[in-house]
């Protein structure tokens, strides 16, 4: 692989060939500021968040995520200029959005505020016409607020080119840019899916998971890996914990499922404290559902299972078996059924 | 082919058009008809002239004689005196304003001596619709000698030469672009012609797509037979029905001479055309949202690298050039690189379209050679200001140029020249302002227009330009600050640093150059609460001229407010506290009583 040598802010650093900028700054563990990157997505450039200044060029501030590196490039990220030009974006940005951080869901992981704070823009010196929309609140799961919008793009590349839905994209040009779904019908009656992975990499709070909405900010709860419980899959996630309840999910990235979730890892976390769930087991006697120990309820599947295969034969019984069980314990369901009863009846909803 | 002893061609460019050419053309029809005429004397509908002002437009050959402002009454003695009785009928001549003299040859009016006329040499001249007659003027010549006598190595070198950078704005060199793209390492690759002409008021390209649209085709079979690529398309705005039309016409024609389509003249080389109607977004002129648009998507431009030359079309290497840099290379390959040279400056070579519009005497198209100073465009082809007011600005390259005051009159309007002014060539878009213009007005215009257009995916361009066009709208209702210019100054350098594509890097330069040439304007506005030109309405107030009120009470009549006050015969008064400025009285007053000031 051919090597390009540049120098970032006075510190060498040696990568690839073909790689940007912003890769190599990362490399070097520089910070530049960003909106609209996210690296498993095409390159949007949209919100010019991480311009830098490279010598030699005169004409414009390029942006660091899709300039290119090249031999014996001199790049300053933190110039005045650079500077100057990333606070007046932020105010571009605040002029049109609510400053309603006090009760914003996204207060403490929102971008735009970080990066406000960090170049100090306190509110906008532009006052003019704002966009007003009116929330989209539809879908069970994701609530759009497009006051919000600051237009990156992620949602709509990440819901085409990750889940390959495409339920949203851009309409409208200039200033009434938004995002939207077909013919804005919201999303309720758009083909999302739910996944909410659009909700996940929204850098503001223009989206925002219903279920989680007043239960927590980000910095109040505690974030527990665990393996998602619905599919063999194994989904990786963390599960957003403020004293003792499930108030969210997190993604959790650098792991197979690349932090990506479906609806149900990200949203079906309800029934973990639901008072309806089982925590005995139940037997029928005249009618009515009885509780019972673990003793009683295998003994009498046990003995019921042996009285239908004794009576009508082993492929008289069939066992199905769940996606929200393990691989072992799957494996040991139709080992159970083909050693234990003696049938091939054994099948698994996944399948179906 | 038939023998004739006569041409009239009428002009049915759009301009013409819409003043009546298709009208005059059926009454000449009928006249030579009716006279017995019409084996002896051929009428032909060619592309623009240029001397749109003029139209409808008819020239009679043999000799060559300029018939202006030609309506349908004037033809039967037209048709008597030039065709039967061979005489020029002199009333239908252009009159010189200067000198007022009937000129009866266009080649010696003063708006067509300055031009140079190469790549509008067909338009005006030739059926468009008639491949024979593009042939007739040594049309596809260049083609043949590319095929049959040059590599394409030999053809780039050529261009490369030649100094022809792009028309469509920024200058770009073609013959090292054409480099890149025949490198560019692919079995496929895309020639695209960029027909999307957006600017208000250009119609270059329009008009050489209407009246020479094979001078274009000619134009990409040999870029395309330089690069090796064997499929084009021209991305043409939906909003010019006639060249698609004439386009279709050319490309079906060129087809059956086996000019276009497989094995063209005999040879191996292969390629086709397709048309792609743009559906009216100006961001699409950018190549890169040209290319989405083609593609499908969205017409949003996308960051630049990868170049078209390597990552166009579908990913593959892809050469983008506008109509009239298509329209000049058939002219240099057939002359050479040499004979194009003696055209235009070291630097600039050639000629350039320019749609001269606005406060100027002759408007119309017109073509000249490179490195001419603005002073002569004006001046001498556009023959000064109309109503002999004074110049005030010009205004060159559409939303993404800028506004020369009478400083910059002298400069050379080549590609360095201009960009130093702040200015850029732009696409041939050309407005001249006079004394009554008001430049933070025209700043508010431009800004309008590139509002609307922006495709709004970044934040400087798309936030910046709503805030620039609310801030002068302050400043036109004498509002803001001192500090406020200095303050839309950075942001509109902010803008112009950081945007992701060509509209937004340049449409702050309306506003900077204004700002640059013009500021104490601006500051009058703030200041003074005044507007010098006497434009923007709110800084205005309605006044009535004692002297000339007749005490009619119309006008207090028409006031919805009961701003005005005054006796019957006697002068009346308008209250500035309760008028709104509606201009009612203005219109309702029958002695010019009414100013504003």
């Amino acid at each position: 692989m051919k090597m390009v040598n540049l120098t970032i802010d006075g510190c060498q650093v040696e990568v690839p060939l073909g790689s940007t900028v912003l890769e190599a700054a990362q490399k070097i563990g520089i910070e530049i500021p960003t909106l609209c990157y996210e690296k498993d997505l095409s390159l949007a450039t949209a919100c010019r968040m991480c311009v830098v200044e490279v010598e030699g060029n005169k004409k414009n501030l390029p942006a660091a995520c899709a300039q290119p590196v090249m031999e014996g490039m001199i790049v300053h990220t933190n110039t005045p200029k650079v500077r100057e030009a990333r606070r007046m974006i932020l105010e571009l940005m605040v002029a049109n959005h609510p400053l309603d951080c006090l009760t914003c869901e996204a207060n403490g992981r929102c971008k735009l505020q970080q990066y406000c704070y960090e170049y100090g823009v306190k509110e906008s010196s532009f006052t003019g016409e704002r966009r007003r929309f009116t929330v989209d609140d539809g879908n069970p799961f994701i609530e759009r607020d497009l006051e919000k919008c600051i237009l990156c793009g992620l949602c709509v590349r990440v819901c085409d080119e990750v889940q390959g839905v495409a339920a949203i994209d851009y309409s409208d040009r200039g200033f009434d840019t938004k995002v939207t779904t077909f013919m804005d019908r919201g999303l309720a009656d758009s083909p999302c899916v739910s996944c909410g992975q659009c909700v996940y990499l929204c850098p503001v709070g223009a989206l925002t998971a219903k279920p989680s909405k007043g239960k927590g900010r980000d910095f109040e709860v505690e974030k527990v890996p665990t393996t998602c419980g619905y599919c063999g899959v194994g989904c990786q996630l963390a599960l957003n914990v403020k004293k003792d309840k499930i108030v969210g999910v997190t993604n959790l990235p650098d792991n197979h499922n690349q932090g990506y979730l479906c609806v149900k890892g990200r949203f079906g976390y309800d029934f973990v404290d639901s008072p309806e769930r089982l925590t005995t087991p139940l037997i029928k006697r005249d009618g009515e559902f009885v509780e019972a120990s673990w003793d009683e309820a295998l003994d009498l599947v046990a003995q019921k299972m042996a009285k239908v295969r004794d009576e009508h034969g082993p492929d008289a019984i069939a066992g199905l078996s769940s996606a929200r069980t393990t691989n072992e314990e799957n494996y040991l369901f139709q080992k159970f059924f083909r050693a234990v009863i003696g049938t091939n009846n054994i099948d698994h909803c996944a399948r179906l | 082919m038939e023998l004739v002893r006569a041409h009239i061609l009428v002009c049915g460019g759009t301009g013409c058009t819409s003043s009546g050419s298709k009208a005059v053309q059926e009454a000449l029809h009928r006249e030579l008809k009716k006279q017995g005429l019409d084996k002896e004397v051929k009428i032909v509908e060619t592309g623009c002239h240029g001397f749109c002002e003029q139209g409808p437009l008819v020239i009679v050959y043999p000799e060559g004689t300029f018939y202006c402002q030609v309506q349908v009454e004037d033809i039967p003695e037209l048709v008597e005196e030039h065709l039967l009785k061979g005489r020029i009928l002199q009333r239908l001549l252009f009159t010189e304003p200067l000198t007022q003299e009937r000129v009866p040859h266009y080649k010696e009016i003063d708006f067509y001596r300055k031009q140079r006329r190469l790549v509008l040499r067909n338009c005006g001249y030739i059926d468009p619709e008639k491949i024979d007659e593009y042939i007739a003027r040594d049309g596809y010549v260049a083609l043949a000698k590319v095929l049959g006598e040059m590599t394409p190595e030999d053809v780039i070198e050529e261009i490369k030469a030649s100094g022809l950078r792009g028309r469509g704005g920024a200058g770009f060199p073609t013959g090292l672009k054409w480099g890149f793209a025949a490198q560019a390492p692919g079995e496929k690759k895309y020639v695209v012609c960029n027909a999307d002409e957006g600017d208000p008021g250009a119609f270059m390209d329009r008009s050489i797509l209407e009246g020479d649209p094979h001078c274009v085709l000619e134009g990409m079979l040999i870029g395309a037979y330089a690069i090796g690529s064997d499929e084009g398309y021209i991305y043409a705005r939906a909003e010019y029905p006639l060249a698609i039309k004439r386009l279709k016409i050319a490309l079906a024609q060129a087809r059956e001479l086996g000019l276009m389509g497989d094995n063209i003249l005999g040879t191996d080389f292969c390629f086709d055309l397709h048309i792609k109607e743009g559906a009216g977004a100006f961001v699409c002129g950018e190549e890169t949202a040209l290319m989405a648009s083609i593609e499908g998507q969205r017409g949003m431009p996308r960051s630049r690298p990868p170049f078209p030359a390597n990552s166009g079309l579908w990913g593959k290497p892809t050469n983008i050039n506008n109509v009239e840099t298509w329209a000049n290379v058939a002219n240099i390959i057939r002359n050479g690189a040499k004979w194009y040279g003696q055209f235009g400056t070291e630097k600039s070579k050639g000629t350039k379209v320019f749609a001269l519009t606005g406060k100027v005497k002759n408007t119309g198209l017109v073509e000249v050679p490179m490195g001419i100073p603005m002073r002569e465009i004006i001046y001498e082809i556009g023959d000064g200001i109309l109503g002999d007011k004074k110049f005030k600005a010009v205004q060159i390259g559409g939303p993404s140029g800028g506004c020369l005051s009478e400083g910059q009159l002298d400069l050379a309007v080549d590609y360095e020249s201009l960009g130093s002014a702040g200015a850029i060539m732009g696409s041939g878009g050309l407005v001249v302002m006079d004394e009554e213009t008001c430049m933070v007005d025209v700043a508010k215009f431009f800004l309008d227009f590139t509002r609307a257009e922006s495709c709004g995916k970044c934040t400087p361009c798309r936030e910046g330009i709503q805030r620039m066009r609310e801030m002068l709208q302050d400043f036109s209702e004498g509002k803001g600050s001192l500090e406020d210019l200095d303050k839309l100054e950075r942001l509109a350098q902010t803008i112009k640093d950081t945007a992701l594509c060509g509209l937004g890097q340049t449409a702050p330069n309306p506003v900077l150059t204004t700002l640059r040439y013009f500021r104490d304007e601006y500051e009058a506005h703030i200041r003074d609460k005044r507007c010098p030109a006497g434009v923007c309405r709110a800084l205005l107030t309605y006044y009535i001229v004692p002297e000339l009120c007749r005490g009619c009470t119309a006008c207090a009549r028409v006031c919805p407010t009961g701003a005005i006050t005054g006796k019957v015969k006697e002068p009346h008064v308008i209250d500035p506290e309760k008028c709104i400025k509606c201009g009612a009285c203005m219109e309702a007053c029958r002695f010019d009583s009414i100013i504003l000031k």
